[in-house]
């Protein structure tokens, strides 16, 4: 686990990237796999929970409040914390992850549903939406925007602590970050690994962007 | 297979017996002298990125300028994973200025860690300072820099205070990752702990790096009730939450 900490001499092995490109490609994969999961996941939970804090007003407090400690625990130590129950397994990658992502989308959801004006949902009761049709068809396509805004923080998020997910094994390109730690420093892995996740991070970022641009063609200026 | 209900309590045990037995306590390797090693690899990275976040944010808000350079760098800032950060510490450390491993690896990611969420929202805290107040103070015939000093700042200090609790406690919360670059601080129990299978000392660091992170917050929250200006305070937290949103 500990990094050998001898300072390797020598010139950079910049080679190593185009050698292995297999290698990181697969990394890749695995260190998208794992955010989407979480994502969807996270999303699924999120969107239960904010429905509850809407309709049931007192919740709203505990949630937030509970989610808000979870994010302020360092991640590794919460992956550590779960490692002797659920095991170095993807299992132990995704509880971390998922929780991480709550509080940023069920603080996201709430204020973009509670966003949605009085008026509005006043106008569609009077021309007879139910309750369900009513959330579906004019709240939901309106808190859209605030909602993919919390989606891209999370995402963004996600992205960076997979990384960390290297410590119980797995964490995609977080893996070269650990391996180039204990090889001496070894630059190209460093460099792979702490540079890739940025990449993917602005990618998708900048990709879920463009999704609410085509979903919500009427709002060109969202709430960040 | 042990049920795990009986694993949780004897984890609940030995964690508890691990904070209560006074030889992790004390010597150069106890709790005592680790949370004054964290408390300074937290301090010093602070504190420099405050003397340099705040003054460029709160300049770049005043004259609404770099809005460009400031969503970048607020974007980017939140993209780099806090491992990553680790990396260009170590990297800057150890091969570019030869300062070695330990204490300067974990100082320079935290204070990379701390710029992006002190400008960003030193920026957005002058810049959306009401415009009316703005006039009306001009129209008073108060210079430029009194604008910006008896103003501005007193109007946005809520949301730079906020931002610092938030970034603090960010800051200590992610110290604990100098303990893979051999650093010191209450990290070391986490890493070292894992290390050895040692699962009361691993959580016993949990516990510690919490409440050490909780007390800043209980800290810095008591020090805003003296330094923003009554009228103003108890107006921000959600915004200031939400430019900074990361989980180290």
């Amino acid at each position: 686990m500990s990094p050998v900490l001898a300072q390797a001499s020598g010139g950079i092995r910049w080679s190593w990237i185009g050698d292995n490109l297999d290698d990181i490609w697969e990394a890749t994969v695995e260190h998208l796999w794992l955010t989407g999961i979480a994502m969807v996941v996270g999303f699924a939970i999120a969107m239960v929970l904010s429905v509850l804090a809407i309709r049931y007003r007192r919740l709203y407090g505990p949630i937030t409040a509970t989610t808000g400690v979870i994010f302020t625990i360092p991640s590794f130590a919460l992956f550590f914390v779960l490692a002797p129950f659920t095991g170095l397994t993807v299992l132990t990658a995704e509880i971390g992850l998922v929780l991480y992502t709550l509080l940023v989308l069920v603080r996201n959801t709430v204020a973009g549903l509670d966003g949605v004006p009085e008026d509005v949902k006043e106008a569609a009761r009077g021309m007879g939406y139910t309750r369900n049709r009513l959330f579906l068809e004019i709240e939901l396509p309106l808190a859209l925007p605030v909602i993919i805004a919390g989606l891209r923080i999370a995402t963004v998020t996600t992205v960076g602590l997979v990384t960390i997910t290297a410590l119980i094994t797995f964490g995609g390109l977080g893996r070269f970050i650990l391996d180039g730690l204990q090889q001496n420093l070894f630059v190209p892995k460093l460099v792979v690994g702490a540079v890739g996740p940025t990449v993917l991070a602005l990618v998708l970022d900048g990709a879920l962007l463009l999704v609410q641009r085509a979903l919500t063609p009427w709002s060109r200026r969202a709430a960040a | 297979m042990v049920a795990p209900g009986g694993r949780l309590m004897d984890a609940i045990v030995e964690t508890f017996r691990w904070l209560t037995d006074a030889a992790s306590w004390t010597g150069p390797r106890g709790v005592l002298a680790r949370s004054l090693e964290h408390l300074w690899i937290s301090l010093v990275p602070l504190a420099s990125a405050m003397a340099v976040a705040i003054p460029a944010g709160v300049l770049a808000g005043h004259h609404r300028r770099g809005q460009a350079v400031g969503a970048a760098i607020s974007n980017l800032g939140r993209a780099v994973p806090s491992l990553a950060l680790l990396v260009f510490g170590l990297l800057l450390s150890v091969r570019v200025l030869g300062l070695g491993f330990s204490f300067w690896p974990i100082v320079f990611t935290l204070f990379f860690l701390a710029l992006q969420p002190l400008f960003t929202n030193s920026y957005t805290a002058v810049r959306e300072a009401d415009p009316a107040l703005l006039e009306a103070a001009r129209g008073q015939g108060l210079s430029e820099r009194d604008v910006l000093l008896a103003v501005e700042l007193p109007v946005a200090s809520p949301v730079i205070l906020t931002a610092v609790r938030i970034t603090a406690v960010q800051v200590v919360a992610t110290a604990p990752l100098g303990a893979l670059a051999a650093g010191g601080g209450l990290g070391r129990f986490i890493i070292d702990g894992f290390g050895q299978k040692d699962d009361g000392q691993m959580l016993g660091g949990v516990v510690l790096v919490a409440v050490f992170a909780l007390l800043v917050e209980f800290a810095i929250t008591r020090l805003e009730r003296r330094v923003v200006p009554g009228p103003l305070q108890g107006r921000t937290d959600a915004a200031a939450v939400v430019a900074t949103g990361r989980a180290n």
